[in-house]
């Protein structure tokens, strides 16, 4: 029992591991852990443009690795991640950004939801305000008609419950 | 106006419906090339029948309007669309350069030998570098370049008829028109 408590632990382990690197077998080599940092935050950031839905980093796509070769060749000539990322739109259009820029073109994808949310709330505003209106209407507004036969009512039930109090209430 | 207020709902769902039906037919692979209406990459590569000679950038701007034919031998769209390359060249209206991608030269000499050679030439890109340039990123893909080595259009995906009558001839016309 305890042994297979062991291996499913080691099991979790390794893939865990596993997955908290990158997820391919390319072996690049960087000067400083700063470096590599960066390439992994590239990759990450970047689409592969084959499989569109898996960034640079997961994707086993040839041209996915043919990137991030890209990638970790500019990293090593020194270029900043501007100049990287500079390199992808130029090429791909900003489809391979994961996170769109702020431009004219998506102010919609940006502002959307915002937008939305102030929609909803106003709705939910004027829903709430319409609905306590009428609940005020009804409360206060009985007219002559109606205070007559509340009183009726009343009084009928004043009636019918007072020869015998174990009669439930709404029976007559 | 009260009484149409129910509809609403409708009304949105229908909308809702609109989108979905415009979203689904787009397809989500043609991702729009930034290098339109841009100064096609500089490159020089072999030649891929005779690697002693280099095509370069400049050999895509002799003609008014050139294709420029993204392919492989491994690529299986490639071989889908090649008849219709053949077709075009035997109709002879543009002529057909190529870029060899990601391939061996054997194999890609294989594959002219076998199925015709419709190119005019053809670059050799071994290692894709030059295809990075151009954000090539499935194969077939084929760019129209004009005389003054900008890029007008980019099929993505196999060249067909139908886009041949209804994109990429009339804007053949339209360059040769403005170059008078």
């Amino acid at each position: 029992m305890s042994h297979r408590i062991l291996l499913c632990l080691s099991l979790f382990l390794m893939v865990g591991w596993g997955s908290s690197c990158l997820a391919h077998i390319d072996t690049f080599v960087f000067d400083t852990p700063q470096d590599e940092q960066r390439f992994r935050k590239l990759s990450t950031e970047l689409r592969c443009l084959v499989c569109q839905n898996q960034n640079l980093a997961d994707s086993n796509a040839d041209l996915a690795m043919d990137l991030r070769q890209e990638v970790y060749e500019m990293i090593k000539d020194g270029k900043s991640d501007a100049d990287i990322i500079d390199f992808m739109v130029s090429r791909y259009g900003d489809f391979v950004l994961y996170r769109p820029p702020v431009k004219p073109i998506t102010y919609l994808l940006w502002a959307g939801p915002l937008i939305l949310l102030v929609i909803g709330a106003y709705a939910l505003f004027v829903f709430v305000r319409h609905r306590s209106k009428e609940g005020v209407l009804q409360s206060g507004a009985l007219d002559a008609e109606e205070q007559r036969r509340l009183s009726t009512l009343l009084e009928e039930k004043a009636v019918s419950t007072t020869p015998d109090p174990s009669t439930p209430e709404r029976k007559k | 106006m009260t009484k149409a207020r129910f509809l609403i709902p409708l009304f949105l769902f229908l909308a809702l419906i609109a989108l979905f039906v415009v979203g689904l037919q787009r397809d989500p692979r043609e991702v729009p090339s930034p290098l339109i209406d841009k100064p096609a990459p500089q490159f020089s590569l072999p030649e891929l029948l005779d690697s002693n000679t280099t095509f370069s950038t400049a050999d895509l701007q002799k003609q008014p309007v050139s294709l420029f034919n993204v392919w492989a031998s491994w690529c299986v769209a490639c071989r889908q669309e090649h008849p219709f390359l053949m077709e075009l060249k035997r109709r002879g209206e543009v002529p057909i350069y190529s870029l060899n991608y990601k391939d061996k030269r054997p194999d890609a000499m294989a594959w002219l030998n076998r199925f015709g050679n419709p190119y005019t030439a053809i670059a050799f890109d071994e290692k894709g570098r030059v295809g990075i340039d151009w954000g090539v990123y499935g194969v077939p893909e084929t760019f129209v370049v004009d005389r003054k080595g900008i890029i007008r259009y980019k099929q993505i995906g196999p060249l067909t008829e139908q886009a041949w009558q209804e994109t990429i001839l009339p804007l053949i016309e339209k360059i040769r028109a403005e170059e008078g």
